[in-house]
């Protein structure tokens, strides 16, 4: 609980109060590919589009929010650890585990990449 | 977890969350990135974080490094037996990865950073954890 209020902290001093006020330079075939699928905004770290208090009324981006969080806890769980437990410290303990698991990362975020986006932002 | 200890991991998590953000990785565009092959970026840090993890991870094991408690570190191995929790756990968070484009650590930090929508994703996470725990003797593993 401590170690996350200090990742609450981390974000705040390099995210808010140290922030880089360059935009981040994305590939600009992932930004084209983007923008097909109806996002505007590549300011800051996400799009407004679905990470904004005012993009809530739309119930479309509720669901994203709450069923991406609830997959991402019960995918972390079920999995036994994310990226930092099994891409990072799984893959450099050599767990044969691990690379199963990031296997399993890359099926479903292809998956949701190339076949969900589409269905889902039809803008 | 006595006074040192617990600022000990207050920052550690501090620098963490600090990296993360200074990283970009917790920006949803770079997930998006990575996802479309489009760019190094993510698999540059991730592969260079697991360069210094096996360094790290030798260095431990060799001098026999003790933790914040004073105890020896130990790494338990995985049980790679269980090839259906990772493949099936592991696709659910790829999914919930690339929509959301944040995993645990990054949705704190973006919190942080002033993006108080993050709350919603972090509760889904938590109710998502809590479902597992109910739900673990009657899922494969």
């Amino acid at each position: 609980m401590v170690f996350l209020a200090g990742i609450v902290i981390g974000g705040y001093l390099g995210g808010s109060l140290f922030l880089n006020p360059e935009p981040i330079d994305i590939s600009s075939s992932t930004i084209e590919t983007l923008k097909n699928l109806g996002i505007t905004d590549f300011s800051g770290f996400v799009p407004d589009e679905i990470f904004s208090w005012e993009s809530l009324s739309s119930p479309l981006n509720l669901s994203i929010l709450i069923i991406g969080g609830f997959l991402v806890g019960f995918g972390t769980r079920y999995a036994g650890g994310c990226t930092s437990g099994h891409a990072i410290s799984g893959l450099s303990n050599l767990q044969f585990a691990s690379l199963i698991a990031v296997i399993g990362f890359f099926i479903g975020g292809l998956f949701m990449t190339y076949i969900l986006y589409p269905i889902i932002f039809v803008s | 977890m006595n006074f040192s200890q617990l600022i000990k991991s207050l920052i550690f998590g501090v620098f963490f969350g600090f990296i993360l953000v200074k990283s970009e990785v917790i920006s949803w565009f770079r997930i998006q990135e990575m996802f479309r092959f489009d760019s190094f970026h993510m698999y540059g840090i991730i592969g260079s974080a697991i360069v210094v993890g096996m360094i790290s991870i030798q260095i431990i094991k060799r001098f026999g490094i003790k933790d914040l408690d004073g105890n020896e570190i130990k790494i338990a191995p995985k049980d790679a037996s269980q090839v259906k929790r990772y493949l099936i756990g592991g696709s659910m968070f790829g999914l919930g990865w690339a929509l959301i484009g944040a995993c645990p650590g990054p949705l704190f930090a973006l919190l942080g950073s002033g993006l108080t929508i993050m709350i919603i994703p972090i509760i889904a996470a938590i109710v998502g954890t809590y479902v597992y725990g109910v739900l673990r003797t009657k899922l494969p593993h």
